[in-house]
């Protein structure tokens, strides 16, 4: 577990789709929950760290959460104009 | 469907009134002149004879076949009209069109339906059946025979609708498409929502403010169709079938929204059309069905994977995680690895001061004050030993005093006996020959100097 976070701790976090990081974020907490004291501290610290930043990624991306509409059109999608009513 | 119709009757209803409107001004316009200039009346009068001397025109039969069918086919009424009646005469050759006479109490009326049009037909014709025939009037300029091109033959009312639907309810539940083990789950977290609805109905805008309020995180893929008309089936299953095509850059979406607005039965029919509700059992992505109110109930409610009462209802059950949920995920997070990672703190804690005491266990500390009391031991048993030594020395120093105090040359003197030495070179004299000029005298307390005479 410590691995594979590990692994994608090499994405930027502002690159992160909510469910990215939500996935992450999830991974992170059971591994803290799950094996301490087998971490080493650092590492542990590490994971903290990034899950704070993970946390924090997704309350900005939910705040920020603007629906997308598109359409199908033919065989091509197009964005969907709304009616301001 | 009806409504459509009704609603394009109405429109020309209107053009007509506006045409009538316009030829009653002109017929004003024309008592007005003449009202003015009597003469005109006149050349108006004579404008009818001029042209036609003999008084009728001259006509082939074809010629007047073609005027009227001219006529009928440029009446804007007879090219766009429900017929009822019933059906007789009914005839089906090899050709695939089909021939009837569609008849009431006191007319008939000589019926076409071309094969492309009896094809899509959804109803078994039969003679004596009551109907509703849309179509066209025509000439069959051969025979001279006006008669009306059907597209498109219904039962007659609402009855007749119920009954057709409860015969394909019937058909299609028999055929297990609504079957509840065929019901998928519909995912809790969508990430694509897919819509099928008007792009203009209130029914859209309704599920997209919802979806709005309740997941803004989710992505919706609106696939427009009109949802009432008899163009209405055919995009429906087109839009439906469109959003379950995969492409390299789009993602199927997690679920499909189909919705309608409230309306009539007639309105809401297009849902309860067979090729309709065999496209939503058919879609490979899990289907809401949402159409009309609390309770109208189509028969694609029945094959869907789930009904909603409302198109809104649709929106809320395809988000059952909402932001608020997602908050309080987000929260719980953060909670639980700041109180992991001070657990993991204080486990390490613990653990580094258990090493620390067992560091304490094992230090040289320990083994100095050890080594330093059996420093301080050996010492006081040196010195005790010590000192044993120093008595028993002391005691046998006194015997051996004692033993040298009898053996000691000198205490004869006491007895009267003298030690006489020479003075120069202090060996004791004992005999003459040895006698010096100077002597000394040794007695028990002391001594004294002589002189040899």
């Amino acid at each position: 577990m410590a691995k594979s976070s590990s692994k994608k701790a090499e994405k930027a976090i502002e690159e992160l789709t909510y469910e990215e990081a939500l996935a992450e974020l999830e991974e992170i907490v059971s591994a803290l929950e799950g094996d301490t004291a087998q971490n080493p501290l650092e590492e542990a610290i590490k994971l903290f760290e990034r899950g704070q930043a993970l946390a924090a990624r997704c309350g900005v991306l939910l705040e920020a959460a603007e629906l997308k509409v598109r359409q199908v059109a033919g065989d091509e999608i197009i964005p969907f104009e709304e009616d301001s009513e | 469907m009806a409504l459509s119709v009704k609603e394009e009757r109405g429109k020309r209803k209107e053009e007509r009134g506006k045409k009538e409107d316009e030829r009653r001004k002109t017929k004003e316009l024309q008592k007005q002149l003449l009202t003015y200039f009597p003469k005109l009346s006149i050349l108006l009068s004579m404008q009818s004879t001029l042209f036609h001397p003999q008084g009728a025109q001259q006509w082939t039969v074809s010629k007047l076949t073609f005027y009227i069918r001219k006529l009928l086919e440029e009446n804007e009424i007879l090219q766009d009209v429900w017929v009822q009646g019933e059906i007789s005469n009914l005839s089906r050759p090899a050709s695939g069109h089909v021939y009837f006479t569609l008849k009431d109490a006191s007319a008939a009326l000589k019926c076409v339906m071309w094969k492309t049009s009896a094809a899509r037909l959804g109803i078994a014709l039969q003679d004596g059946m009551a109907v509703e025939v849309h179509g066209r009037i025509g000439i069959y300029e051969v025979s001279g025979q006006y008669q009306l091109y059907a597209d498109q033959i219904r039962p007659v009312g609402e009855g007749a609708l119920y009954q057709e639907f409860m015969r394909l309810k019937a058909m299609l539940e028999a055929e297990g498409l609504f079957a509840p083990e065929r019901k998928r789950p519909i995912p809790m977290f969508p990430q694509k929502i897919g819509i099928v609805t008007s792009a203009t109905g209130a029914a859209l805008r309704d599920m997209l403010n919802t979806l709005r309020r309740r997941l803004p995180l989710v992505q919706v893929l609106l696939a427009p169709a009109p949802v009432q008309g008899t163009e209405a089936p055919p995009a429906l299953v087109k839009a439906i079938q469109s959003l379950n095509q995969q492409s390299p850059n789009q993602q199927l979406p997690d679920v499909i929204l189909l919705a309608r607005g409230g309306g009539s039965i007639e309105d809401l029919w297009a849902f309860n059309d067979e090729r309709v509700v065999r496209a939503v059992a058919a879609s490979g992505v899990p289907v809401i069905c949402g159409v009309g109110h609390e309770t109208d109930f189509t028969l694609c409610d029945f094959a869907a994977d789930l009904r909603a009462p409302t198109p809104t209802a649709a929106a809320e059950l395809a988000t059952q995680i909402t932001m608020l949920d997602l908050r309080a995920a987000v929260q719980n997070y953060k909670t639980r690895i700041l109180s992991a990672t001070l657990q993991i703190l204080a486990e390490q804690k613990a653990s580094l001061a258990s090493l620390v005491s067992e560091l304490r266990y094992v230090s040289p500390d320990r083994r100095i004050q050890s080594e330093r009391q059996r420093v301080d031991e050996l010492a006081r048993r040196a010195h005790s030993s010590l000192f044993h030594h120093i008595q028993l020395q002391s005691a046998h120093i006194k015997g051996m005093e004692r033993r040298l105090e009898a053996l000691n040359p000198l205490a004869v003197l006491t007895r009267g006996y003298a030690v006489l030495t020479r003075k120069d070179d202090g060996r004791v004299i004992s005999r003459v020959a040895q006698a010096s000029a100077e002597m000394k005298v040794r007695v028990s307390d002391g001594e004294f100097e002589v002189r040899k005479k």
